[in-house]
């Protein structure tokens, strides 16, 4: 008798190995080089160590071989999605340290481009995290959109992903003719493909069982770990440095209206328009960093237009690149800016030559992969590309 | 066909079976290889117009119809290639058992009266039982690779096809009860007549179990949303991470002949199989194909041939229509889905159907008042001409007598009456 209840309880007792496994950096959904360590029990993951490095170009020590014009193409490189807000956020860094103002069609200018890259970089972030989830057909339409916005990019500085575009000064190019009218016709008919994107994805039942709940990064957690721009505001904190940034970067924005893209008591701004939360979504969950990022489209779309009108009426000339060899003023300078992926801060000092002394970049992908750990501890395997698709990194940017 | 040998030409039994079987099997293997050739094509043409791409178009002229063939070529020349720690031998037949199992299942599979490889009595078992064999292939391949997505992959479909098969088979027990038999080729001709008389519109329960029984073969094929075990975003390439070249087209065609096997058993269950939706060559001829005989009979069969498979045309584009459409599920919503909705939704459905015959209320046939024969085709009537042999082809009484006595007797033996 006693034996018979002996082997039961060894059978109940069987302990299933737990397995290593290596995510990446060859894998379909790690966004990249990214490479997860996975300990799992079965289908169950109990934990998660991000490995990087595996993109480290050395692109703050070239910075310092280089004068801040030239070193405005290797900032392309950093987050390749949005090319674009890297050169902004570097241009004004230094800007500030030379303080130097750019004209007023230059800074509109530059908010025409820095927002329609913003489309651009959350296309790709929703496309792909449809991937993520099996559903494959969002991508390709989110692609041919931003295919649109990159032939505008292509008309205005000959480049379709490195622009080096926006520099030091202003830009290097003003739009070419006719160039406005295409932007405009292109919002115009992007307004109603916003909406083939919530169908296909925002309020789809398997989309929202498969990223409501998952991955929640409270409020607390977001900040303590330094999480910024969708990420951040995901999880319900009311920050966006173009509106809290600092005044260097923020007068920008001067004269824009825009409302920071946030919940506030149930409710997003604007939410009249688009579908409702589902009951299943908690804040600070995948599905709402989704849908931070679809809103955010479609306030950059009224950014735009409003920039257009600026533009237009504004006089002069859209800014002046300094020369190449300009040298810099004694001293050092710290801007962070507000890319898609959230705040990226770039530093320079400079000893009075031409080329600074050093040059240090704040990624924003690099915080907001720090809790990857945390948050996918004991999640199923399935959950790890929902969670780490809505934190949306793009790795050239966290290991520069 | 071996009939025919034998008491019109005087061939010896044995060598009138062997070329039968022959010819049935060349016939039954190009069907399913240029239907999964075809499937495949089908399958990228039409994600390309959903995904506002034109899909392949230069092979083979104007609509890339070759381009099937043109990749098959390109898998047939690649590298054999196996990984170094994979268990040589089972890493080798796991492709031939899911293409084997697939493949199989088609023997017993009708394409209109009689035309089929073996009219066996138990069609319906026969048919599902050979296709959940392709399982193994796919778990065999999973644990052969030596790699860890691989065997997740192996796992999850061992873990899916544990879910699926518990409601698949009670979907499919419905038409069987409502027909009374378990001959594909009865079920489908006991469909007979106005589009009222298919089993989807049987009453009200058969028209849902028609949605459970086709979401359960999108996992039994391994379709999104239930393509788990070769999750690409997940789990790289899943079970056949580690595969290449032609064991590797070998999955795949044995993906798509399961496509073309489901959806063929659906249109049979519930679609009517052959018959359209107006029985047209009833009117032309004046009775059904299974009453018919030489040109006559041809015609309708040829014309039921086309029927049948415009609707698993159709099938197989609803499948690939979804798989283009919708996010994948997780592995523990599948086992929720199968277990939680999908196995007390079938049950209920079976109690339903049951409690509709018994009852004796009026079926989806009994709506229209137009019968072709002026007499009412109530389906029990049906059941019981065919019990009496009214319906059956003739020239092959004998090989449906013994079906029909294992009927009669409520018997069910396997092997039909050869």
């Amino acid at each position: 008798m006693s034996t018979v209840e002996k082997t039961q309880i060894v059978e109940f007792d069987v302990r299933t190995d737990e397995m290593l496994v290596n995510m990446g950096p060859q894998h379909p959904s790690t966004h990249g080089v990214l490479r997860l360590v996975l300990r799992t029990d079965g289908e169950i993951v109990s934990e998660v160590t991000p490995h990087l490095g595996y993109l480290h170009r050395c692109a703050e020590k070239i910075g310092e071989n280089l004068t801040p014009r030239q070193w405005s193409p290797y900032t392309d490189r950093m987050d390749y999605l949005a090319g674009m807000s890297m050169n902004l956020g570097w241009s004004l860094c230094v800007e500030k340290l030379m303080n130097l103002h750019v004209t007023e069609k230059a800074r509109h200018l530059r908010v025409i481009i820095a927002e329609m890259q913003r489309i651009a970089s959350h296309l790709v972030g929703m496309g792909v995290y449809g991937l993520d989830l099996g559903s494959f057909s969002p991508f390709l339409y989110a692609f041919r959109e931003r295919e649109k916005i990159l032939d505008l990019f292509e008309e205005v500085c000959g480049a379709r992903l490195t622009y080096s575009y926006l520099t030091v000064g202003g830009a290097t190019a003003d739009f070419p003719p006719g160039w406005l009218e295409k932007c405009e016709s292109f919002l115009e008919q992007f307004l109603p493909v916003i909406d083939e994107y919530h169908a296909l994805l925002t309020t789809n039942a398997i989309f929202i069982k498969r990223c409501a709940g998952i991955g929640v990064i409270s409020r607390e957690m977001a900040i303590s770990y330094g999480c910024t721009g969708p990420v951040l505001r995901g999880s319900g904190v009311d920050m966006d440095l173009r509106r809290d940034g600092e005044e260097w970067y923020t007068n920008m924005y001067d004269g824009y209206a825009f409302e920071v893209i946030v919940e506030k008591d149930g409710h997003y701004p604007n939410d009249h328009t688009y579908p409702a939360v589902p009951p299943e979504a908690i804040l600070g969950d995948s599905w709402h960093r989704f849908y931070v990022r679809m809103l955010e489209v479609r306030q950059a779309v009224d950014l735009v237009h409003q920039a257009i009108d600026c533009y237009r009426k504004a006089e002069g000339s859209c800014g002046d690149p300094v020369k190449i060899t300009e040298k810099l003023p004694k001293g050092e300078a710290y801007l962070e800016t507000e890319a898609p992926r959230g705040q990226m801060g770039f530093y320079v000092v400079s000893d009075g030559s031409a080329i600074p002394w050093r040059v240090k970049a704040r990624s924003s992908c690099f915080c907001n992969l720090s809790v990857t750990s945390d948050l996918c501890r004991n999640t199923l395997i399935a959950d790890i590309p929902a969670i780490i698709g809505s934190l949306d990194i793009v790795m050239g940017e966290i290991d520069r | 066909m071996s009939e025919f040998l034998i008491n019109s030409w005087g061939w010896p039994p044995f060598y009138a079976h062997a070329c039968a079987a022959f010819v049935a099997v060349v016939l039954i293997l190009h069907v399913i290889a240029v239907g999964a050739m075809f499937f495949i094509w089908l399958e990228r043409k039409v994600a390309g117009r959903i995904q506002d791409r034109l899909g392949p178009t230069r092979v083979g002229g104007k609509f890339g119809w070759l381009q099937t063939l043109a990749d098959g070529i390109k898998l047939i020349a690649k590298e054999d290639l196996m990984p170094a720690d994979a268990d040589g031998m089972l890493f080798r037949v796991a492709p031939y058992i899911a293409f084997c199992a697939s493949f199989s299942s088609f023997i017993a599979l009708p394409f209109a009266t009689g035309w089929v490889g073996l009219d066996i009595n138990v069609a319906v078992f026969f048919v599902v039982a050979i296709l959940g064999l392709e399982v193994f292939g796919v778990i065999l391949a999973g644990y052969a690779s030596a790699s860890k997505w691989s065997l997740f992959g192996a796992m999850r479909e061992a873990a899916q096809v544990v879910s699926y098969e518990v409601p698949l088979g009670l979907c499919i027990v419905i038409p069987v009860t409502i027909a009374g038999t378990m001959d594909l080729t009865k079920i489908s001709n006991l469909q007979a007549g106005w589009f009222t008389n298919w089993y989807i519109f049987h009453d009200p329960f058969t028209f849902l179990t028609s949605f459970v029984f086709f979401s359960c073969a999108l996992a039994s094929v391994n379709r999104a949303p239930f393509d788990l075990a070769e999750a690409e975003s997940e789990l790289v390439a899943g079970f056949h991470t580690e595969y290449s070249g032609l064991r590797w087209s070998f999955f795949f065609m044995a993906e798509y002949g399961s496509m073309f096997l489901v959806s063929a058993l659906g249109v049979i269950l519930f679609l009517g199989g052959w018959n359209g939706p107006i029985p047209l060559g009833q009117f032309v001829f004046g009775a059904h194909a299974a009453e018919l005989s030489g040109l006559a009979f041809f015609l309708v069969n040829l014309l039921g041939l086309a029927n049948f498979m415009f609707k698993v045309v159709l099938g197989v584009t609803l499948m690939i229509w979804i798989r283009w459409t919708l996010p994948r599920l997780r592995i523990d919503q599948v086992i929720t889905t199968c277990w939680k909705y999908f196995t007390p939704i079938a049950a209920v459905m079976f109690i339903g159907v049951i409690s509709w015959q018994l009852l004796g209320l009026p079926s989806g046939g009994d709506l229209l008042p137009l019968h072709v024969d002026g007499r009412p085709r109530l389906s029990g009537d049906v059941r019981e001409q065919h019990l009496k042999g009214a319906v059956l082809p003739q020239g092959s009484a004998d090989r449906h007598s013994a079906a029909r006595r294992a009927l009669e007797g409520n018997l069910v033996r396997v092997g039909g009456g050869h």
